[in-house]
């Protein structure tokens, strides 16, 4: 049935829809209407799960992970400072190699004090072994939330879908929410793992000195991760007719210039590439959709024959640059030598990258002969 | 019988660590450097070391408090909590 919905609503549709059983949350602007609709459902019945209020975000993964190792479909959601405060137990998720999914609604970070949109929360928490996806649509985000419990509990490593606040947490838009008995079909009941019993107890994650081989084992299902999304993205079109695939590319082929980009700011750049065509110039679109694992393989053929590529980054690593400019190069590195990476930090804090900020991008990088350090998008003169 | 992992092999190892026991056979007495000693003459059996004890480590059966060597880590808690002075630290020889 289409719904119009926010996106933080998409979120907590597919929540009850995946027949979630536990959720452990504590609000944070502009997170906070996800876990107010999901306490609805669970107080009106909409939903037959354990809601546990907890007094913070490192509480609430606690209380996930516990719910994860007796076997229950979990769930959170979080923003900025209450992922940062997750920060030590999101370690512990995946360690235990657990199926949890997390919405997390991107939200600068302090200090300044900011409640708007930025990556860098999430992206900051590229090495924690989470899945992380980005998305720009609220029908996107319904829809990887219902592949991440299915990829999570196959992979069994936790996954984080990351939306940008108010942009797109708060924005209203047209919404296809499945039938139950069809979403029951795509997302049966998890396969058997090893979970805590009373009956026939057992220690998860004690001291080991083999420590070396349980990381090694996430590097196989981190890499094993990636055939896994591609295949069960697969299995969703074919039943539901939408698919999103790794990465994203919007008139690449025989691109002058490929943009290179993450979430809400992609669909700005398609108008714009749409645009400048209609002048002649030739502009692709590449959205990173899956950011960890990172998708080198599908980037590189995808970036095999553009000469130059900008990156536009909505975050920031003090002392380095963007974060997906970083990643992107490292992956290309070897496979391209030669190519030329403008990169851009725009859109910090919730400031919109307009389609004049985006034309703008494409002609400075057009114009530049070498990349000359990164641009920083709407700066006080 | 208990269920086993076999830990020689890389193929064999569970995904995260797994043993099937409870967190009895963690045998932290292993990580003692120091070992309380209990002087019967002193002891008056009020039980503030078996109370304060954070390993329960102070063993309350039979008719006297004893140190539980396979879990006591040595921490030194019991000999500082005796009133009676009846608890004293030596230096752990294996």
């Amino acid at each position: 049935m289409k719904k119009v919905i926010s996106a933080n609503q998409a979120v907590s549709q597919a929540v009850r829809a995946a027949r979630t059983q536990v959720i452990a949350a504590y609000p944070i602007t502009p997170q906070s209407t996800i876990v107010e609709m999901l306490a609805s459902f669970c107080a009106q019945g909409d939903l037959q799960a354990k809601f546990i209020n907890v007094e913070s975000e490192h509480s609430a993964m606690a209380a996930c992970i516990a719910a994860a190792s007796v076997g229950a479909r979990t769930f959170t959601a979080t923003s900025s400072q209450g992922l940062a405060l997750m920060h030590e137990m999101l370690h512990y998720a995946s360690g235990l190699r657990f199926p949890i999914v997390m919405a997390n609604v991107n939200r600068a970070l302090g200090s300044p004090f900011n409640l708007k949109a930025d990556l860098s929360d999430s992206l900051s928490q590229r090495d924690t072994g989470w899945l992380q996806f980005y998305c720009e649509s609220g029908q996107e985000v319904f829809d990887t939330i219902i592949q991440s419990f299915k990829i999570s509990e196959q992979v069994l490593l936790p996954v984080m879908v990351n939306l940008e606040g108010f942009i797109l947490s708060h924005t209203y838009e047209i919404v296809d929410i499945p039938e139950q008995d069809r979403i029951d079909a795509f997302l049966p009941r998890p396969a058997e793992r090893p979970i805590l019993d009373v009956e026939d107890p057992m220690m998860m994650g004690a001291t080991t000195d083999l420590y070396i081989n349980f990381r090694y084992k996430m590097h196989q299902a981190m890499e094993e991760a990636k055939a896994v999304c591609q295949k069960v993205d697969g299995e969703f079109r074919a039943v539901f007719g939408r698919g999103y695939d790794l990465i994203q590319t919007y008139r690449c082929a025989g691109a002058d210039i490929i943009l290179v980009t993450a979430g809400t700011i992609a669909g700005t750049c398609r108008v714009v590439a749409d645009r400048l065509a209609a002048q002649g110039l030739k502009v692709g679109v590449l959205k990173i959709k899956l950011f960890r694992p990172f998708p080198q393989e599908q980037l590189r053929r995808a970036l095999a024959d553009v000469k130059k590529i900008a990156v536009i980054d909505r975050d920031f690593s003090p002392g380095c640059g963007g974060i997906l400019a970083q990643e992107l190069k490292s992956a290309l590195l070897g496979s391209k030598p030669d190519i030329s990476v403008h990169e851009f930090i725009a859109g910090l804090g919730g400031k919109d990258v307009t389609d004049d900020d985006i034309s703008w991008i494409v002609e400075q990088a057009m114009k530049a002969r070498e990349p000359g350090g990164i641009k920083w998008i709407g700066l006080l003169e | 019988m208990k269920k086993k992992y076999g830990m020689k092999k890389l193929e064999d190892l569970p995904l995260t660590s797994i043993t099937f026991l409870t967190s009895e056979a963690n045998e932290t007495g292993e990580w003692r450097s120091q070992r309380p000693v209990i002087d019967p003459g002193k002891c008056n059996l009020c039980g503030l070391c078996w109370m304060y004890c954070p390993d329960m480590a102070i063993g309350a059966e039979g008719e006297f408090f004893t140190i539980v060597d396979k879990y006591c880590k040595g921490c030194g808690i019991c000999a500082q909590e005796c009133p009676q002075g009846a608890i004293s630290l030596i230096v752990e020889e294996r």
